[in-house]
Order: structure tokens, then sequence, then C-alpha cells
């Protein structure tokens, strides 16, 4: 193998038969090509269908409510539905085990403003489980905790984008901030993978906002992180069962969607999960039916070439080469060109797909498309190996045949 | 050096067979010039091709420098080839994309003689053909004479017991022809043993020994006497 002879006999052939060399090449390189993108493509589908789940908790289930569109239990249609307290407390004891977190919501727009400098902005209030259900990063300061809760305390956790709005460049931990009149004290500062529109929010305590806004016990959603522990179809099944329980609770019919609803992410992930077995079903069959293409294409060359070579073969043994250094000679050289042509498929490829980038991601939804190491150690593996077999084969036969009959080949 | 007893050969065609060598007896000693004369048919080239170790005989003995060639394979055969034999074949056999040296070297290479080794000892023989200064043109760029004498400097170059030539001038003219003869004729003078199949008289005239051949079978066996006076009694 690292007979420096040998590699220049396999040199010179290459060289001395460019047309020949670049045309196999060219079909593996082809071949690997097309695989490179293909697989990266659909990576880079795969990116954006996970994508939609990095902004919330993959464990996140929201129980909503609106009004009532049918009649039940003698009560009218278009019934307003109110989630209050009890019902938050109701379900965090029913289903203590199979809950992991927990808060409520509270949606409020106020303007808040320091300074000179205000703005309107939408105010959540929430536990400090919300923190975690919403991938909430705190840059600076402090979440919400419980004894903010405790003591209905004046705090707020401003986002990225409300500290740059009101403070600029200037320090806002600490500061207090004028909420629609009340002022209150900024505990921390967040950012969120979510996007622009959910670094304009603010968060305060669930308690201080039902003391200070209404004095009530009124909350606009629940939110639940399911416990881990479940599985996709468990989270669904549970799911399920506290929109049914909710609706028997708060007397909604048991079919009234538009009343009284949970978002379950399960549900979102289980239909990816399905959807992405399916394309990579279909993109291994094609990706793999490339690659036999493309190995098919090779063989197919090699006996070609390897039939156009027989007199020579012949008289290199009249010469006195053994077949062994025929074969080795052939398959070499097979190998040598899978290798360098796979390879510049492989770097034409992931080339292409780093030029894509982002760009296709708003309207064919490939964010980041890209092929891992293993794959392409993979695809490699396989374009040496069937290198090796393309050319082993026919030459094998050809080495066999008697000097007499190869030297009147033409 | 070749000994040949009672040899045949048949080659199938279709369900039959056809009977090419039937029963050659031939023994060619160290140093002889020996020509293979016949009409095409008569079996010299097969005779050839089993003497050089192309192909194998059916039945009889064939001893090549004492040694008995039975069921070889074709490793074997390759040794013995590049050990023992050098081949001049009528269209030359030149490898079309090496240069006259390169293919006068490739003999060496599968010798395992190293690399600048083989070029030198190559150069020597292509100088000696007077091929030195187109040492690094390709066969196509060399008239069919010089081809002729690049294959013999490549016959030569492992210094083998026997060169075998294959209709070496069939594709000549008769300048050429004349001078690849000279060839053949000076490196029997230095005391190798060299084989000649032709069907042209002038050719086998210039040998030391003429074996006829007619259907497989030696039909006669003569000592060329203007051109072995030392033979002469």
């Amino acid at each position: 193998m690292f007979d420096l002879d040998r590699w220049r006999e396999i040199f010179q052939s290459i060289n001395k038969n460019k047309l020949r060399s670049v045309m196999s090449g060219f079909t593996v390189a082809f071949a690997i090509l097309l695989f490179t993108l293909l697989f990266g493509i659909v990576s880079g589908l795969k990116n954006t269908f996970e994508g939609a789940f990095v902004d919330d908790a993959a464990n996140s289930m929201i129980v909503r409510v609106w009004k009532t569109t049918k009649p039940f239990k003698g009560l009218q249609s278009n019934r307003r539905i109110q989630l209050k307290n009890p019902d938050y407390e109701y379900l965090e004891d029913k289903y203590d085990s199979k809950i992991d977190l927990m808060t409520a919501r509270i949606f409020k727009n106020f303007s808040i403003s320091y300074d000179n400098k205000q703005d309107n902005y939408s105010v959540t209030a929430v536990h400090p489980d919300h923190q975690f259900l919403e991938k909430t990063i705190i840059d600076e300061g402090r979440y919400i905790n419980q004894l903010d809760i405790n003591e209905s305390s004046k705090v707020i956790v401003i986002g990225r984008l409300i500290k740059s709005d009101l403070f600029g460049e200037k320090p806002a931990l600490g500061k207090r901030v004028n909420v629609g009149g009340i002022s209150y004290k900024v505990i921390g500062i967040f950012s969120d993978d979510g996007g622009d529109n959910e670094e304009r929010v603010a968060y305060i305590p669930v308690t201080t906002a039902q003391k200070l806004y209404g004095n009530n016990n009124y909350l606009s959603q629940i939110r639940i992180g399911y416990n881990q522990d479940l599985n996709l179809d468990e989270a669904i099944a549970f799911g399920n069962l506290i929109e049914r329980d909710m609706r028997s609770k708060l007397d909604i019919h048991p079919d009234d969607q538009s009343a009284l609803s949970v978002r379950n992410m399960a549900e979102g992930r289980k239909g990816v999960d399905v959807f992405m077995i399916a394309l990579f079903f279909i993109v291994v069959f094609i990706g793999s039916g490339t690659l036999i293409a493309g190995i098919i294409g090779i063989s197919n060359i090699m006996i070609f070439v390897i039939k156009e070579r027989t007199k020579e073969f012949g008289i290199r043994k009249a010469l006195g080469a053994k077949p062994s250094s025929i074969v080795g000679m052939v398959v070499q050289e097979s190998v040598l060109i899978t290798t360098i042509a796979g390879y510049l498929g492989l770097t034409l490829g992931t080339y292409i797909l780093s030029l894509i980038g982002n760009n296709l991601e708003k309207d064919y939804f490939i964010k980041d498309p890209s092929v891992s190491q293993g794959l392409v150690i993979g695809a490699t593996i396989v374009l040496i190996i069937s290198g090796l077999i393309a050319a082993l084969v026919p030459a094998r036969k050809a080495s066999q045949i008697k000097p007499v009959v190869a030297l009147r080949a033409d | 050096m070749i000994r040949i007893k009672n040899l045949h050969k048949s080659y199938p065609i279709g369900k039959d067979s056809l009977h090419v060598l039937k029963g050659i007896d031939l023994h060619i000693k160290e140093g002889e010039f020996v020509s293979i004369m016949g009409s095409s048919g008569s079996g010299k080239s097969t005779l050839l091709n089993i003497v050089g170790l192309l192909d194998e005989h059916d039945e009889g003995d064939y001893f090549l420098n004492g040694q008995e060639i039975k069921n070889l394979n074709e490793k074997k055969g390759a040794v013995l080839r590049n050990k023992f034999l050098g081949f001049v074949f009528q269209s030359f056999n030149l490898i079309s994309y090496k240069t006259a040296l390169e293919n006068v070297s490739l003999p060496l290479y599968y010798k395992g003689v190293s690399r600048k080794e083989r070029q030198k000892i190559a150069l020597d023989y292509l100088d000696k053909v007077g091929l030195k200064d187109w040492a690094s043109h390709l066969p196509n760029e060399l008239s069919g004479g010089q081809k002729q004498r690049v294959a013999i400097a490549r016959a030569l170059v492992t210094q083998p017991k026997v060169v075998l030539a294959d209709e070496p001038t069939g594709a000549l003219d008769s300048t050429t022809t004349d001078s690849v003869m000279d060839l053949l004729k000076d490196i029997n003078n230095e005391g190798m043993t060299v084989f000649v199949i032709t069907h042209e008289e002038e050719v086998a005239d210039q040998t030391k020994r003429i074996v006829r051949l007619k259907d497989g079978i030696i039909t006669s066996d003569t000592i060329n006497v203007q051109r072995n006076p030392v033979k002469t009694v």
C-alpha cells in the first residue's frame, strides 16, 4: 500500500488517462454531492421544526379559557369563563405527582415610564416557575421568587428591549419604574430566544397584580410543566385529562373546545416526531439510492476501463507482473479516485449548504442545513469500500486471463 | 536450456477440438540462435506461447533451464517469465502511455529493482539498441523499427536466459528488418539464446538453426551452415 513505485505507476496511469479518471471521479463526486445536499436540507427542515420549540419548555401545557359556545347544565352559551385561584390550587393538589412546574398568568398592558421616557408594554403576572416554562434567560439580577408572591411585592423583571428603550446604556437594576401609576422596583433584566416581542415584556408577581388591579382572584391562564418522566403519549393523555376535568369543574360542555382547551406541546412534538421519522425514511431511501447509483456508475466505468486495459495487463504479465500486482494497482487507483472525488463532492456539498445558511428559512423552512460528522465519515467509508469492490471484481477476473489471451485483446 | 518431449496442444472449437501441436520434440541448448519456420496455422506461434509460459501445454514434457513446467499458476508463471524469458512481439506491445525508458524499465520494476537502478540499467540497454536519445519519447513518436528496438531492449533488460521473438520483423520494411535482425544476431553473439518465429525465408536464413514446422509436426531441423561456421564439419 505504501509502495512508492506503485503510487508512481498509479499517478502515471491517472495522469495519462485524464478523461477516464475525471469521468469516473465525476460520477462519484456528483452522487456524494447530491447525498450531502439531500441530508443537509433535511437537517435544515428538522432544525426549523425543532426551533419552533426552543422558545418554550418542551413539557409545557397551557389551560386557556374563552367563552362557551354550547349551553350546558342549564347555563347558556356565550358565557365568559374565568379561571380563579381555587382552580389553580385544585390542579396543583390533584395532579401533584404529574406536575413538575406550575404558574398562573395574568395578562395586562401598562404604560411603563422612567425619567422622561415611556411606552406601552405587555405586563404578565406570574409565579416563579414561569421562568422555566417560558425559558426566560436572566441577564442581570433575579426573577420573581416565592417571597415576592407571599408579600405581593411591587417588583418587576423587565425584558432586554424595555431596558434599552427606557434606560439605554444606563444601569436599570434597582431603579424604580412607574407601571400604570404605581412604582415598581426593577429586580431583573431578561432575554428570550422567542424573538423581539418576547423581550418587550415585563413580569410581576401574580399576587401583586391581583391585589393592585381589581383586588380579585382572577387568572388569565394556568400553565403547567408536566413531569418529564411521562412519555409523549402519557403527556398527551394527561393534557386531555386536565381538559376534561377543568371543563366539568367549570360546568362547561365536555366538547366545548372554544370555552376551555389545553394547548399541549406534547401534541405538537408528537406530530413533528412522526413527520420527521417519515421524512427520515424517505431521505434514507433516496439518499442510499443516489449512493448506489454512484457506485453502479463507477462499477460500470471500472469494468469498461479494465476491459480496455486487458492488453496492457497481458503485456505486464508477459514481463513478469503477478496477478496480485495488477489487482492491487487497479484497486488502489480506483480507491484513490473514489476517495478524492467523494471528498470533493462532500466538500462542495457542505460548502453549498453553508452558503445556503439561513437564507431559505423564511420561504422554505430550511434553517442552518448541515451534515453531521458521522454521516460524512460514514459516506466516505461507503465510498472507499465501493471503489474497492467496483475495481476488485473485474480486476481479479482480468488478472486471471491467460497472457496469451490478454495479448490478443484489443 | 529448452527441452521439449512429445508436446501436444489442442484448442477447443465449439464441441470439437483443434489439434495444433501433435508431438513436438525439440532441444535448444544455451547460446543457440534458432528460428521456427512455418506457414500460418502450422502451430509455430502456439509453440512459442508454450515455450514462453504464456500458454499451457496439454501433454508431454517441457523443461526450461532444467525445471519442469507443469501446473503453473499465474503467479509462478510470472516469476519464471520475469527471470528467464524476454519477449519481442510482432506488434511491439509497448505500453502506449509510457516513455521508451519507462517501457524498458518495467520488467525491472516487476523484478523488484530500485527505481534509480532501474533507470540506469534501462538507459544502458536503450543505448545498446541505439536509442538513448529517444528515452523520453512515447511509443507513438517512434518509427516501427525504433519501437521494435525498444521492445528488444525491454526483452534484454532483465538479462534473461532466452529471448523469444514472435515474428519480430512482421510489421517492418526490409531495411528495418535487417537492422532488427542484426541486433538479434549481436545479442546471440554475446551468448544469449534467441528463439525466433517467422514465416520469412530471409529472416530464417540469418539464424544458425532452422526448424520447420508443418501442421503441428517438425518436418526438418537443420543447422544453417553458412551462419554457423563453428559447427561446420
